[in-house]
């Protein structure tokens, strides 16, 4: 009588496991307690009829379980039985269909009052967009994207022109105020989903989608990608802050309109070649790196880059983690061009510098190029970079520099802190770098590139 | 009264020598037989990758050889092969072929050619795909749903050669498929001997009947669609493909939709979920009365049940689509539709165990199984009408609750009825029985160490953790716990999978050296079991056809001496011990 026994002890087994499964809801963070109180009503119906069928089912085979004596009856068919069984069944499911329904008619129609916030999927990254003082988001292409219309906004349209951008993983919103948020993708599929929240949809190119809550508490959320969207989707991490009105409204006044991301400073090589005489001392006179004193080349890097670094600098983002003593050192330095015009001086100046010569590595560049597999997407067949994937070049960064970079953020020295998004995502990506060997196989591979196409010099 | 004379021609064209005999064959039997092991080798392939797959989620950053790409790449192929390669195939290529014929008592498929062909196609099937392991980039990556824009683009492992064969695999397998089908409708309708009714035909004929009609019907939709993603990625239309970006570059394409796509792929893929079910729910249903010693409980409520379902399943696919950015008014509907289909599929549970219920049950192998099957549908069934119910997909889709849904309903269940059937047919096919002890081994360990792969996965995907993620590291609301979790289910997962080896070494040394099988070892009524020579031999029957008078039920009829009387027996041939009682039968 085993089998009986052991469904037993697996009804007894499943329903202990439920009750004292830490594993369940994370607390909700949105106006959804309906979909909760929905999900509890589904247990206590399927719990009753999971532990009633099956009781019943360990009840038969004790009970008509072969032995000696035993005849089975002959019984073809049971109208009254079955029919009652059918309107018991019929009337269970539209008690968890009809709550179910009702709750899934208020997902469908947003507030009339909720704020409007777009959220934009790409590979493998998030970005943000509010509608600005009227309220209107501008019209947007995805072919019409490019270096300086990340959004692909259309820039005719005079909604477009106050549209505020967040170029972050991160989204602040308000507590208490409903919010409409509108989905979109660049390239594949992706999903928005915040699992305190509950509710979640796929971002289609080509369309636009739209869910809808309201934050019920300050906090801050992880967003993931649900939705399959290639190799990185596992690091398609983001944020939402869920603050108090008055500070949103300040961290929203601080964000740049689609106007001002417009207008473009352009550095002179001249004044910036003043700027970088502090930097040669360690970086070298032609921005060739110098691996006695820590200092990586910045010659043939993409300025876009070098520009994200130095703010991550000056933002204590990068050089604060416990063990980056080089990084630190930087923070100084990088606050010398704090201001946004030296700083263009500077980068310009850097720009112009000529691609120093090679230094040889060791590796295996068989296995390197089967490891380099995983980095092919972002930062491209030749190492070369992508401004779009925000994935810098590689190529001509010296091998020292690159193994140790990848080291810091498998440590997590580097890609630690909270608002390093594309550090946290490497960190998660050269997870897949086993060992010492591995990267340097990689790094010798990476070093055996040679790009056609320069870095970029805007 | 006059029958319609059957063209019954036994004893033309006997094949003699070995090749026409086992290779080019057009004996359902010796066809079933290939299909079969064919869907059991490529199904060890996908559990081979499963184990892969687990090795990464309970112990991340232990294996060099699992990168987040092979990894994806995994994933694909597992999911597409169970489901097509092996579940489909094994359940109607190899069941249905090798039952079909012996259950409604013909000699053979009325095409027995095309089912040749159809098996050799099948196969080629199976080479295209495995041949993806082999090509630059190696398989897919972009999971069996094979959404695009992704499953086309860099970024996605096997975006070059992978996907392309994947869509030629499926393309010639849905060839193959629909050579067997055709073949196997029109010998359920054409050849069943005198006397088989189609309301006396045996619950596994049936459930495979509607589920090849539903094959038929459904496989053309992904075919279209593997054709049109086929043509996007070579030729540059743009049907799944709107205006984007890959790698920061804009595309060519304009005006696709990549949701036409997954309503193409899920009005295959929601009937395909009951291609599998239905087979399975018929075999199991003949397995419990048979080993009940008890009619099957409802008999025409199982039929219409599974008519019915077979209906309804081709009106619900939007169900896997409730957050995939389609009009969200569809959810209205479609939940409606998909929690109206919990009715007949509750019904058949109810009547399965009305079946135990004052029986005389057997603790057979396959009756053990058939009863892990019972409760592991009700688990999985259950979990369903969470998913069904579109408010709660919000929070649930995408999660590994999802994962555990759909393994413990279409992964767990069928493969519990496959095992079942095996135990049950095994002496027909074979002459001999397979080892009791090895056997319980093979079930206890199975039984309870899937569950406890798929229960816990459901509680995971309730606290939020999304489904073909490589890694589960740097997030926030995901606790230690749930890491520990994940290690235990690899555990519990790999054990379940090294135990199927005592499966397979139970299969090689009974082939051998099991105990020689009566003609009908279970007592069963079904006409398969009541052919004169075992195992049944080209044509089946021997001089003459079988000649059917009663439904495939009649056990422990009341006044009968046997506890089952075999649907070619007459009355006038049954033993009766009380006329009385036998006659107040409905004898």
């Amino acid at each position: 009588m085993a089998i009986a026994l052991i469904i037993l002890l697996l009804i007894i087994g499943t329903v202990i496991f439920h009750v004292v499964s830490p594993w369940y809801f994370t607390p909700l963070a949105s106006n959804w307690s309906t979909i909760d109180s929905t999900v509890s009503l589904t247990f206590w119906i399927t719990g009753f009829v999971f532990v009633a069928v099956n009781l019943f089912l360990v009840y038969v085979l004790v009970r008509y379980r072969s032995r000696p004596g035993l005849k089975a009856d002959y019984e073809p068919e049971n109208k009254k039985l079955e029919g009652w069984l059918t309107l018991v069944t019929t009337i269970g499911i539209a008690a968890m269909l009809a709550p179910g329904l009702y709750v899934w008619g208020q997902f469908v129609k947003p507030p009339d009052d909720a704020m409007v916030v777009e959220a934009v999927g790409q590979q493998w990254h998030w970005s943000y967009r509010f509608p600005g003082e009227d309220g209107v988001l501008g019209k947007v292409d995805n072919r019409a994207i490019s270096e300086t219309n990340p959004f692909g906004l259309d820039p005719t349209d005079p909604a477009s022109r106050d549209d505020v951008l967040i170029f972050s993983n991160e989204l602040v919103l308000p507590v208490d105020r409903p919010v409409k948020l509108l989905l979109r993708s660049k390239d594949v599929l992706h999903n928005f989903t915040v699992p305190q929240f509950r509710v979640k949809m796929d971002m289609v190119p080509g369309i636009s989608s739209y869910l809808w809550f309201t934050p019920t508490r300050t906090g801050e959320f992880d967003v993931m990608c649900q939705e399959l969207c290639g190799i990185g989707h596992y690091a398609m991490r983001g944020r939402v802050v869920v603050k108090e009105q008055s500070d949103f409204d300040a961290w929203l006044a601080r964000q740049v309109t689609f106007a001002q991301t417009q207008h473009h400073t352009e550095g002179d090589v001249a004044l910036g070649q003043a700027q970088y005489m502090v930097c040669a001392a360690c970086h070298g006179i032609q921005g060739e790196g110098n691996e006695g004193l820590h200092a990586p080349r910045l010659a043939g890097q993409d300025l876009w880059y070098l520009q994200r670094q130095l703010k991550n600098y000056q933002q204590g983002i990068r050089g604060t983690a416990e063990g980056d003593v080089f990084g630190g050192q930087m923070i100084a330095m990088a606050n010398l061009v704090s201001d946004e015009q030296n700083m263009q001086h500077l980068l310009a100046y850097i720009g112009s510098l000529p691609e120093p010569a090679r230094v040889a590595a060791e590796g295996d560049l068989r296995r390197g190029k089967q490891l380099y597999r995983n980095c092919v997407h972002c930062h491209g067949e030749q190492a070369e970079g992508s401004f779009h994937m925000n994935a810098p070049r590689l190529a001509g960064l010296e091998p020292w520099y690159l193994s140790r970079q990848i080291e810091y953020f498998r440590d997590r020295v580097r890609g630690g802190h909270r608002d390093d998004f594309y550090g946290a995502q490497m960190s998660l990506l050269v997870q897949s770098l086993r060992s010492e060997e591995d990267i340097a196989d990689l790094v010798a591979y990476i070093n055996s590139l040679q790009p056609e196409q320069l870095a970029r010099r805007d | 009264m006059t029958e319609t004379a059957i063209a019954d021609h036994a004893d033309e064209h006997h094949p003699s020598s070995f090749a026409s005999k086992y290779i080019w064959s057009q004996d359902h039997k010796v066809i079933a037989i290939q299909y079969s092991l064919t869907a059991i080798f490529v199904g060890l392939v996908a559990l081979v990758l499963s184990a892969l797959m687990r090795l990464q989620l309970g112990f991340p950053d232990h294996f060099s050889f699992i990168s987040p790409e092979s990894y994806l790449q995994f994933v694909t192929m597992h999911g597409m092969i169970m489901v097509v390669y092996l579940l489909t195939a094994l359940l109607l290529g190899g069941f249905g072929n090798y039952l079909i014929p012996l259950m409604i008592g013909a000699r053979d498929m009325v095409f027995p050619l095309l089912n040749m062909l159809s098996f050799w196609t099948y196969l080629l099937s199976v080479l295209v795909l495995l041949a993806s392991f082999f090509v630059p980039g190696g398989p897919t990556g972009a999971g069996w749903t094979l959404y695009p824009p992704q499953a086309i683009l860099p970024g996605t492992p096997g975006h070059d050669w992978g996907i392309l064969l994947m869509l030629i695999s499926l393309g010639i397998f849905i060839v193959a498929f629909t050579m067997g089908g055709l073949n196997y409708v029109c010998t359920i309708l054409q050849a069943r001997t005198k006397g088989m009714t189609l309301m006396r035909m045996p619950l596994t004929i049936w459930g495979i009947f509607v589920a090849t009609i539903m094959g038929l019907l459904a496989f053309p939709a992904l075919l279209v669609s593997a054709i049109m993603m086929f043509m996007d990625k070579v030729v540059g239309t743009s049907f799944f493909m709107p205006a984007i970006l890959s790698m920061g570059e804009v595309l060519d394409h304009t005006g696709g939709s990549p949701i036409l796509f997954q309503h193409l792929f899920w009005f295959f893929g929601h009937p395909e979920v009951y291609i599998v079910a239905l087979p399975a729910f018929g075999i199991v249903s003949d397995i419990l009365a048979t080993h009940a010693r008890k009619n099957i409980f409802g008999y025409r409520m199982m039929v219409w049940a599974i008519v019915v379902i077979g209906l309804l399943s081709f009106v619900v696919w939007a169900h896997h689509m409730y957050v995939s950015g389609m009009n969200p008014y569809f959810g209205f509907f479609f939940a409606t539709t998909t929690l109206i289909i919990a009715v007949p599929t509750a019904l058949k549970v109810y009547n399965w165990i009305l079946t135990l219920w004052r029986g005389n049950i057997q603790l057979t192998l396959p009756m053990l199984f058939a009863i892990g099957f019972i409760f592991t549908f009700i688990h999985g069934g259950l979990s369903g009408l969470f998913l069904g119910n579109v408010v709660i997909d919000l929070p649930l889709s995408d999660t590994y609750f999802v994962v555990g849904h759909f393994h413990m309903v279409m992964g767990l269940s069928p493969i519990l009825v496959l095992y079942a059937a095996i135990y049950h047919w095994f002496p027909k096919v074979t002459g001999r029985m397979l080892h009791t002890g090895l056997g319980k081994v093979h079930f206890w360990a199975t039984l309870i160490g899937a569950y406890s792969v798929f229960l816990p996965m459901h509680y995971l995907g309730m606290l939020g953790l999304p489904r073909r993620y490589f890694g589960m590291a740097g997030t926030e609301y995901i606790p230690e716990s749930a890491h520990l979790l994940n290690a235990n289910i690899t555990v519990a997962a790999i054990l379940v999978a090294v135990v199927q080896l005592v499966f397979i070494a139970n299969v090689i040394v009974s082939l051998r050296r099991g105990e020689k099988a009566p003609a009908n070892p279970w007592g069963a009524t079904t006409l398969e079991w009541q052919t004169p020579d075992n195992p049944p031999t080209h044509g089946n029957w021997g001089p003459a056809l079988p000649v059917v008078h009663r439904w495939a039920y009649d056990f422990s009829v009341p006044g009968a001496k046997d506890d089952f009387i075999p649907q070619n027996v007459p009355n006038s041939a049954v033993e009766v011990t009380d006329a009385k009682a036998f006659a107040e039968a409905g004898q």
